[in-house]
């Protein structure tokens, strides 16, 4: 038992430590150290110059102003799906999701195809604010979603109807009522999107084009274009304490949501729509969310069919050569994607699944310092991941050209959702059913295979899921560490963006509706086998 | 034979157990009785093996099993909220200890469908365990817990979470259950009635204490003390003092079997009876429907507060004459 605990802790500290805090340090280490001293003038240079601090300022109100809209835009859905029950409601659940697990890069390009030049609905927003507030509203929406009508369908409608009884008119009663319980739950998924919005990496480098660049964007450039390492490691040390300021509120009110409050089993609370009011707000969502959420990706599917040759831009994602030296054929990219998020998928289970062990069978303070400790890779920057490996991991063994570092990466960036989705689950084998099978004859062994496993198995297929999706969109670690040799799906679709022509467009389009199809599809798979209410984000 | 030597057990500040001497026979059913937060469920918790007392140790056929693990106990424990395992149907619950105990496919297939008979739930054994009404819960929780043939059976709150009907009819059901398959049993209520109908004998727990163990009989002709008295729902209880052998409660002298000084005079509900000779006088201040009888708040002359049962709907402010039993009349000194 105590080798068994010492395993299931030493196995997530251990990967931690040697993928995340070693690059992360490295990268603090590279900013701060010069000629043997530490040196605070990369800092100095940040701060004083004026492009530089309009970045960090444009990241700060872009990712404020995404989260606002993004609460906005999802708290109607919240409502309607948490207060009624009606067809179809499942897969439109699900199709929500969709845009939460899809690559940064399709959203990017699915927003270019809508709202760019070639609008099909006339709207031309490319190069503004206001497509970027688009994709990342689109992206998150899912998010508040899931947190907010997770809560939203557990509150006793009867508390609400009281506040009416008593004279309250409906948004009265919504203001003074409501939304105070959902406030924790509202916070939460806030912190989360403005996380999530802060580091904006892919969609603001396909959308932003030059003018708008946020840390992460700047990190990179930095970088990969001005090889200024010391600016880049000072510009991801301000990011990194925006960040830990973030999941610190994050991790506050997620304590906060764990108490007090009178929980209504889904089924007590969700009714069908029975007056002509209700249905239209029904049916309003689900055009509303057709708008939101399925015109974006119909787009891009749209634009990746060629109206002469319908499916030209699919077969010449099939030819080889197009005469660059880097080039590397579309299907071989599929390829490498693939076995990356496979490899990916069994680290970030291994992993994150001791870990999940972890937290859900231990308590206090130490637990929850170890929970926040492995959240820590979520509010990391992708770029600073990838960044750090790249400085970092030349030493035992030097893994910086090795191709391995792409699972190795994608794993880090999967855990944190591994840990989220399956503590949840374990926690919900009460202590009674142990109880029973003991009192019944089970041996403590026999209680883990018997009652714990068959439970955790669900969680186990769930976290390999979403593992396996985020691998295949991952894109702003892959970013750094891929070789050119060896580019993942995302990265070969940002390829064929940056070049010209409507035939490389066409192909990002068809790489994009790809990548599209196999995420949704995992994305359909999971929700299948997801235990409802449970894994909310 | 189970024997609970002495057992105490504390969580933090809190007592649950003080000190817990009580014997269960062979083929004897045991009530615990007592209030929430007697301890009654740490008394089992601490028999099946899933806490360990602090003091005491718990045998059973005079062998110490205290520090033997719950599972190699062969103690039967049927949970308050049953905790059916979610993930198994029907089957899947009701064979789970036989499984553990290594009895192969045939043979746990026929125990489980001889048991779901038992308790008259032949042929779901495919049925999901969320698709289950209450009563049915428990009834294949029961047949979990019965399933194995346990040494020892014991059920926390078993009808708790019922319905009153169900209640009445599944408490009937349990004793005929226990009584064909002449389980030793351990049965923890918070309700009297529940107790009486199914034991042999009532264990009185309260605050971690054993009050008293007797009897149903034993039990309602003596209580041990005015919490005893009390629960077992004698509303009219008098302050008095004894003197040779009498109390005076102010409107009538009576009996009493105690030392002189302060004691506590119980009429029990046959104590009082409704008599045109009788020479007590009450006054009727309201009434309540029992069914079977109406039971009347009375005043008496010098003020005291009654509750008599009488067969026909009293009126308020009508006047009604009793006699006293002193059969019936119980004098408590603590």
């Amino acid at each position: 038992m105590k080798i068994g605990r010492g395993l299931l802790i030493g196995i997530p500290v251990g990967f931690l430590t040697v993928f995340y805090l070693y690059p992360v340090a490295s990268i603090l280490l590279a900013g701060l150290v010069e000629g043997g001293g530490l040196d605070f003038t990369p800092f100095g240079d940040v701060l004083t110059s004026a492009s530089l601090r309009g970045v960090a300022w444009f990241t700060l109100w872009q990712a404020a102003a995404s989260t606002a809209l993004t609460v906005l835009a999802a708290m109607p859905i919240a409502y309607v799906f948490a207060r009624f029950e009606f067809p179809g409601k499942r897969l439109l659940s699900a199709l929500l999701t969709v845009p939460f697990v899809m690559p940064t890069v399709v959203v990017g390009s699915a927003f270019l195809a809508l709202l760019g030049s070639s609008s099909p609905l006339g709207i031309n927003l490319n190069r503004t604010i206001w497509i970027i507030f688009a994709a990342h509203v689109f992206y998150n929406v899912a998010v508040v979603v899931r947190t907010v009508g997770g809560l939203w369908s557990h509150l006793d409608p009867r508390m609400e109807e009281a506040a009416r009884s008593l004279g309250a008119n409906r948004w009265q009663a919504f203001r003074t009522v409501t939304l105070p319980l959902l406030r924790p739950a509202i916070v939460a998924a806030g912190s989360i999107v403005f996380l999530f919005t802060f580091t904006s990496f892919g969609v603001i480098l396909i959308l932003g084009g030059l003018t708008y660049a946020t840390l992460e964007v700047e990190i990179y450039r930095q970088t990969t274009v001005f090889l200024n390492l010391p600016i880049a490691a000072a510009l991801a040390v301000f990011q990194l304490v925006g960040v830990t300021a973030v999941l610190w509120v994050y991790s506050r009110y997620q304590r906060h949501r764990e108490v007090g409050l009178s929980l209504l089993p889904r089924l007590a609370v969700a009714r069908r729509p029975s007056t002509p009011r209700q249905r239209l707000a029904v049916a309003g969502m689900i055009a509303y969310l057709g708008a939101i959420v399925v015109l974006p990706l119909a787009v891009l599917v749209a634009r990746s069919l060629d109206t002469g040759n319908l499916w030209r831009f699919y077969r010449a994602l099939t030819e080889t050569g197009s005469g660059s030296t880097a080039f590397v054929s579309p299907a071989e990219a599929i390829g490498n994607s693939l076995w990356i998020a496979g490899l990916a998928t069994l680290i970030a289970l291994i992993v994150g699944m001791s870990a999940a062990a972890v937290v859900a069978y231990s308590s206090g303070p130490a637990a929850r310092t170890f929970d926040l400790f492995l959240m820590l890779p979520l509010g990391t920057s992708a770029v600073t991941i990838g960044f750090g490996m790249l400085v970092a991991l030349d030493w035992p063994i030097d893994l910086r050209a090795n191709v391995l570092l792409i699972p190795l990466a994608h794993a880090l960036v999967a855990i944190p959702f591994v840990v989220r989705l399956s503590v949840p689950v374990m926690r919900s084998v009460q202590p009674r059913l142990r109880e029973a099978a003991a009192v019944l004859g089970a041996s403590p062994l026999r209680i883990w295979r018997e009652i714990d496993l068959p439970i955790a198995a669900r969680a186990l297929a769930v976290s390999a899921g979403f593992a396996f999706a985020i691998s295949l969109g991952e894109f702003g670690a892959t970013s750094f560490i891929a070789r050119p040799d060896t580019p993942t799906l995302p990265i070969a679709i940002f390829r064929l963006l940056g070049r010209p022509g409507a035939l490389n467009f066409g192909q990002a389009m068809a790489m994009s509706t790809i990548l599209m199809a196999v995420t949704a599809a995992v994305v359909l798979l999971v929700d299948r086998l997801r235990i409802r209410d449970i894994g909310e984000f | 034979m189970l024997t609970a030597h002495r057992l105490s057990k504390r969580f933090g500040a809190t007592v649950a157990l003080s000190d817990i001497d009580l014997e269960v026979e062979a083929g004897e059913t045991v009530s615990v009785l007592g209030p929430s937060g007697s301890g009654k469920s740490t008394l089992l918790r601490v028999i099946s093996g899933l806490e360990v007392p602090d003091a005491g140790s718990v045998l059973w056929n005079h062998a110490d099993v205290t520090l033997l693990p719950a599972h190699a106990r062969q103690f039967g424990l049927m949970f308050q909220d049953y905790a059916l395992f979610p993930h198994r149907d029907v089957a899947g619950n009701v064979g789970f200890g036989l499984r553990m105990a290594g009895g192969s496919a045939s043979e746990v297939e026929h125990r489980v469908a001889e048991v779901l008979e038992l308790v008259g739930l032949s042929g779901m054994e495919r049925r999901r365990i969320n698709q289950l009404s209450g009563g049915e819960a428990q009834r294949v929780a029961l047949a979990r817990t019965l399933a194995p043939a346990p040494r020892l059976v014991m059920l926390d709150e078993p009808l708790g979470s019922l319905d009153r009907s169900l209640r009445e009819r599944l408490i009937v059901e349990l004793g005929e259950i226990f009584e064909r398959v002449d389980s030793t049993v351990l049965y923890v209520t918070h309700d009297q009635e529940e107790a009486f109908t199914i034991a042999d004998r009532v264990a009185v727990l309260r605050d971690g204490k054993l009050i008293q163990a007797a009897t149903p009989e034993d039990l309602w002709a003596a209580p041990a003390g005015v919490f005893v008295s009390d629960f077992l729902g004698f509303s009219n209880r008098f302050a008095a003092t004894a003197i040779d052998g009498q109390a005076d409660l102010g409107w009538a002298t009576v009996p009493v079997d105690v030392p002189d000084g302060p004691c506590q005079v119980v009429l029990r509900p046959d104590a009082l009876i409704a008599d045109e000779t009788g020479k007590i006088t009450v006054t009727v201040a309201g009434s309540v429907f029992r069914g079977d009888h109406y039971l009347a708040r009375t005043t008496t002359e010098s003020g005291s507060q009654l509750s008599i049962s009488t067969p026909t709907r009293p009126h308020p402010g009508q006047r009604i004459r009793i006699r006293l039993d002193p059969a019936g009349i119980l004098a408590l000194t603590e």
